[in-house]
């Protein structure tokens, strides 16, 4: 768990070295790439001398990529390559996919909830923590496949994994509503 | 496949001919947003997104935007208000504008409102309280939870609340959801943690001179129903050196109880941290180490007044509860057995609930404490029937009450500006083929006659440039500024 968030930490690092930010199209994703950096060394400062070392290991591994598909709320589909190491969460607001991710990837929302397809894929992901299960626990329309986008971390065995994000408005009608039970 | 395929090409249709209606409608979509928290901030970025013509003002009572993501989020819960990060985008875009210090009903009202914008959506929240209703609740000592939250984190209304931490040992919560697991956490967690926070300077020096050593959290009903969520209970059993006691015969389980776990992820997780803790660690606290009790099947039937009398509350007398099946909702409540027992303290947090309150002209549901609303679209009553409220929209809790997440309020403007772009399309809105509406100037010239001081975003930033400032030299994340008059000095500056 801290493994991962760690080399995540490192991807966002050397994006924010390496990119340019296109600022013509004033997308979501061009300012997380912007700013995530910079949240990264104000709130995890301790880390970050050794986050630019992850992020040349990141680097040697990004030439791997491997495909995944998205499925949106209207059914469509969108086929995207993943670079090993990366999140769902990530690749999603890299290639204007609509996941929201409120918490940035710090495990503190459910809002980029997503559904493996195919069970066979799910079980190729490691356990969700206590603590993704919590925030899974208030994600709406859970299924049995579900994930948080941010803690899917790319790996070659996920070569043509499809994510579902849940249809919401659907759902809220059903979820949204229930009383406070008090 | 293909009959999917050709549903999703009159979607597309259908989105592209709304987009391509309000683009070629001659007047710009002048929409105002009321409230400034995440259903507000929600809300706009659905409409800025939805209508391309829209241009969209969200106004808010304090001079600071964010709602409750700053005055309610708990101050060590820092990953969960980078949500701001979201929001302050929103209200950079150039077709948003934040007008803060606007006070709907005293600063402009709400027919003023509508006859200025083609659309108003209301997403005040809610900035009250329930009640108990029993003797005793005006005592001095007792507060609800939202005060006592607003206290620590620095909002303005609350900066002189002083809850007397000094002269008690023991604290009374009554309820167990999840502001009363944060109320709890914050009066137990070694404040040598909560320092670096961005926790109101004057609530952290009142807990380092704290004499709170025990919490009772009180629920009516058992653990089963317990209204909190996993991962606010993991975070408050987890409070260094506390001692955690829940009585094991409480666990017990009713098959009706069976039944509702199996129904219900989140309160079988939060059932089994609680049986966990039960049955493990120390059966007596060490001497001198904090204390947290659950109790549960109590409910408070008065408040004790302080012996000499003075006004001052000196604990709770509660009757102890069972659980009986609602015969309309199939739901277990809780009525009261006879049997009595006081449980002494000199501080009671009530968190029982947050209530919306109306504003003058807004029709409300004061039983359900929300305004009557179909996905949003105001309702109001005409000869006997609902009917829709014309260009009058709502969002968050004021639309579906004060429950729910952060997150909540994503799907819940996703309904409201739904219903917005549905009545454009039917054309429910003639405000917007007539005339045009004022809009942002309107508004503005308005509240200048007024003499009320508008702060924008950009004054907003002044604020808070000063407050991380602040924060730096203190090794904090934020020194908030905690009076109106240091907000507004701040702005106008």
């Amino acid at each position: 768990m801290f493994i991962s968030k760690f080399s995540q930490l490192g991807v966002r690092m050397m994006k924010g070295l390496t990119k340019v930010p296109v600022m013509s199209a004033p997308r979501t994703s061009h300012f997380n790439v912007v700013l995530q950096p910079l949240f990264c060394i104000q709130r995890h400062e301790p880390f970050c001398s050794t986050a630019a070392d992850k992020a040349q290991e990141a680097g040697n591994k990004e030439k791997q990529k491997i495909s995944v598909t998205f499925v949106d709320k209207d059914g469509e589909e969108h086929h995207i390559t993943v670079p090993i190491g990366m999140s769902m969460l990530e690749a999603a607001h890299e290639n204007d996919i609509e996941l929201e991710g409120a918490c940035e990837g710090s495990l503190a929302c459910s809002t980029c909830h997503v559904i493996v397809a195919d069970m066979e894929y799910y079980n190729k992901l490691e356990d969700p923590t206590d603590e993704e299960n919590d925030m899974l626990d208030l994600a709406f329309g859970l299924t049995e496949t579900s994930r948080l986008g941010c803690q899917v971390i790319a790996k070659p065995e996920l070569d043509g994994i499809r994510l579902a994000l849940p249809a919401a408005t659907r759902n809220f009608a059903v979820d949204g509503y229930k009383p406070k039970p008090h | 496949m293909s009959f999917v395929r050709s549903n999703m090409a009159i979607l597309k249709a259908l989105k592209l001919f709304s987009k391509t209606f309000s683009s070629l409608s001659s007047h710009p979509l002048r929409v105002c947003v009321v409230g400034s928290g995440p259903a507000g901030f929600y809300t706009v970025e659905k409409m800025l997104k939805a209508h391309e013509r829209a241009e969209v003002d969200i106004i808010d009572r304090l001079p600071t935007p964010y709602g409750l993501v700053r005055s309610g989020v708990a101050p060590d819960h820092p990953e969960t208000k980078i949500v701001t990060n979201q929001f302050s985008r929103v209200a950079l875009n150039e077709r948003c504008s934040f007008f803060g210090n606007v006070s709907l009903g005293s600063s402009v009202s709400l027919s003023e409102l509508r006859e200025i914008y083609n659309v108003v959506v209301l997403a005040y929240g809610a900035e009250s309280d329930r009640v108990l209703d029993i003797p005793g609740e005006d005592l001095t000592g007792i507060h609800s939870a939202r005060e006592f939250v607003w206290w620590y984190n620095g909002h303005p209304d609350c900066r002189n609340l002083a809850p007397n931490l000094k002269s008690t040992d023991t604290v009374v919560i009554l309820g167990q959801g999840n502001v009363a697991l944060d109320v709890a956490r914050i009066l137990l967690r070694p404040t040598m943690e909560l320092a670096t926070t961005d926790i109101a300077f004057h609530a952290l020096a009142a807990l380092e001179e704290s004499s709170v050593r025990k919490v009772y959290l009180v629920g009516r009903r058992g653990p089963i129903q317990a209204a909190c969520t996993a991962k606010e209970l993991r975070e408050v059993l987890a409070v260094k050196d506390l001692y955690v006691n829940i009585h094991e015969a409480d666990l017990l389980k009713s098959p009706k109880d069976e039944e509702e776990l199996k129904n219900n992820r989140i309160r079988r997780r939060v059932y089994e941290l609680l049986s966990k803790e039960a049955t493990s660690g120390p059966s007596h606290p060490t001497s001198g180490q904090r204390e947290l009790h659950f109790v549960f099947f109590q409910k408070p039937d008065r408040f004790l007044d302080s012996e000499r009398g003075k006004g001052h509350v000196a604990g709770v007398h509660f009757e102890k509860t069972m659980l009986r099946e609602n015969g309309d909702s199939g739901k277990q409540i809780a009525v009261g057995t006879g049997q009595f027992e006081d449980l002494k303290c000199g501080l009671v947090l009530k968190s029982i609930g947050y209530k919306s309150v109306p504003v003058d002209g807004l029709p409300f549901d004061h039983h359900k404490g929300i305004v009557p609303n179909v996905k949003g679209r105001v309702l109001k009553y005409s000869s006997g029937n609902l009917t829709q409220f014309e260009g009058l929209y709502v969002c968050g809790w004021l639309k579906r009450g004060p429950t729910g997440i952060i997150a909540t309020n994503l799907y819940c403007a996703e309904e409201t500006v739904a219903s917005i772009s549905e009545d454009l399309e039917k054309g429910v809105l003639t405000s917007t083929s007539t005339s045009s509406k004022p809009g942002r100037e309107g508004l503005l010239q308005l509240l200048d006659s007024r003499n009320v001081r508008v702060v924008s975003f950009n004054d907003w930033e002044k604020i808070d440039t000063e407050e991380k400032r602040l924060g730096r030299l203190r090794n904090k994340q934020r020194e908030k500024l905690t009076t109106w008059e240091e907000l507004q000095e701040l702005a106008m500056k």
